[in-house]
């Protein structure tokens, strides 16, 4: 089974040379950590930045200078700022090649929740419709189950909506699964794991087609 | 040159009242327009709606209009770091409108530029579109998102001129430029107001003709949300 870190250097190898890549809050932005040196990658945080850097050294943080989780960043060589609605014109336009979000519930068809839980938390979609409406590339990372031990991978979302049929790829602590018009296919297991454990583990329609490889991390 | 120069923030201000519709600038507390926020709490108006990608923090931002009631209603996209927000949005106090954060700059950008709506794919199939008219284009469905109107738009920015040409700097720019010219009076607060001439034309983000009053802000607290830090080794 994979902790959050290892979700995200799984993730990391869907990243290639030449990628433009939003990643979300969460799992999503341990990805930046794990990405291969020798490729030449540029991230882009939706607030109005491409080619973000690390975090800054201890007394060098800029209140002007934040990603999408209002964190102190540095920008690289290369890097450029810009406004509100062009840096939504790259996500709706389909420059950005791949985005990498958090979720709470993924559905067979590849509907996505993971913007509000009626009555309890209305925190805001954000970005997050925008994402996934228009990316072509959207790969999710989050646990194969909550913390009571029930399903996130679900014939139909029960928490309202963030986007309907987007996501292609979901990689979670148990398994790499692609959506596809029949339901979620399995790829990959998690080190240790098994189809069994799979198949318990996710409430939507899944495809066991052969033998599954173990993924290489 | 046409001289948008106001003294102070209170000359800036002339004309806001109960009820009317504000944009502010700003993602997070980046970018905040700080002193005009802190003149509409001292001027007290009430029933306002504000358009702001987020609502500040309990004690800073638009927290500080939140905690003396003077919201309405609020339209953004993400709300999460404050609790008296959450707090009275639950309540029922405090009327909310989450709009997808592309969406809500480009309902900014369409009033700027003149366009009454626009199609977008963000919301479809959720409960965002749940009444609006949604049209299929090449095979995917969009949803038609009307251009804001609002009263004021406070932005802020890093450098101006007299002539009220802006400069941002950094993440701070988010939806400043955007709501520069999209309501009927813009009113940018400047880090650094200079004369007319000490720009390079070149430069210049968002040009005076969108902007109708320009100050030079008193002070900027600029609070960081998340202070990340990396170890020198």
């Amino acid at each position: 089974m994979l902790d959050k870190n290892g979700i995200a250097k799984r993730i990391a190898k869907e990243v290639k040379d030449g990628f433009y890549v939003n990643l979300g809050i969460g799992i999503p932005t341990l990805v930046a950590n794990f990405v291969r040196d020798d490729i030449s990658v540029e991230f882009q945080s939706e607030n109005g930045v491409l080619g973000m850097g690390p975090f800054p050294f201890e007394g060098e943080e800029d209140a002007d200078i934040i990603n999408a989780g209002k964190q102190t960043i540095t920008t690289l060589p290369g890097a450029s700022f810009f406004d509100s609605a062009l840096s939504f014109g790259m996500i709706r336009g389909q420059h950005v090649d791949l985005t990498i979000l958090g979720a709470m519930e993924v559905a067979e068809n590849g509907d996505i929740a993971n913007w509000k839980i009626p009555g309890k938390m209305v925190k805001g979609m954000g970005g997050a419709m925008d994402l996934v409406a228009s990316a072509e590339n959207i790969i999710v990372a989050m646990m194969h189950t909550n913390k009571a031990g029930q399903s996130k991978l679900l014939k139909r979302c029960t928490l309202p909506l963030t986007g309907v049929g987007c996501v292609k790829k979901i990689v979670t602590n148990l398994a790499v699964l692609e959506v596809t018009q029949k339901g979620f296919k399995l790829l990959e297991r998690a080190p240790g794991v098994t189809v069994e454990e799979i198949v318990k583990a996710t409430e939507g329609k899944l495809i066991v087609d052969g033998e599954i490889p173990e993924m290489k991390i | 040159m046409i001289n948008k120069t106001v003294s102070d923030v209170s000359k800036a201000l002339e004309g806001v009242a109960d009820g009317m519709t504000f944009m502010l600038g700003g993602f997070g507390l980046c970018g905040i327009p700080e002193n005009a926020i802190a003149e509409l709490v001292r001027l007290g108006v009430k029933n306002i709606t504000c358009i702001s990608n987020n609502a500040g923090v309990d004690d800073f931002g638009l927290g500080l209009l939140l905690q003396k009631h003077q919201i309405k209603k609020m339209i953004s996209s993400y709300v999460g770091e404050n609790d008296e927000f959450e707090r009275q949005m639950l309540s029922g106090e405090l009327e909310v409108e989450l709009t997808p954060q592309g969406t809500l700059a480009e309902k900014c950008r369409a009033a700027q530029a003149g366009f009454p709506a626009f199609y977008t794919p963000a919301g479809y199939g959720t409960e965002v579109a749940e009444g609006k008219e949604t049209r299929e284009f090449d095979g995917k469905m969009y949803v038609l998102e009307p251009a804001f109107k609002a009263d004021f738009s406070f932005v802020k920015a890093w450098k101006g001129d007299e002539a009220g040409n802006l400069i941002f700097k950094g993440t701070a720019r988010n939806f400043n430029p955007c709501m520069c010219g999209a309501a009927k009076i813009t009113v940018a607060e400047v880090e650094e107001l200079l004369p007319a001439g000490s720009l390079d034309p070149n430069e210049i983000h968002i040009p005076g003709i969108f902007v109708q009053r320009i100050f030079q802000g008193e002070k900027y607290e600029k609070r960081i949300e998340q202070r990340t830090v990396r170890e020198r080794n």
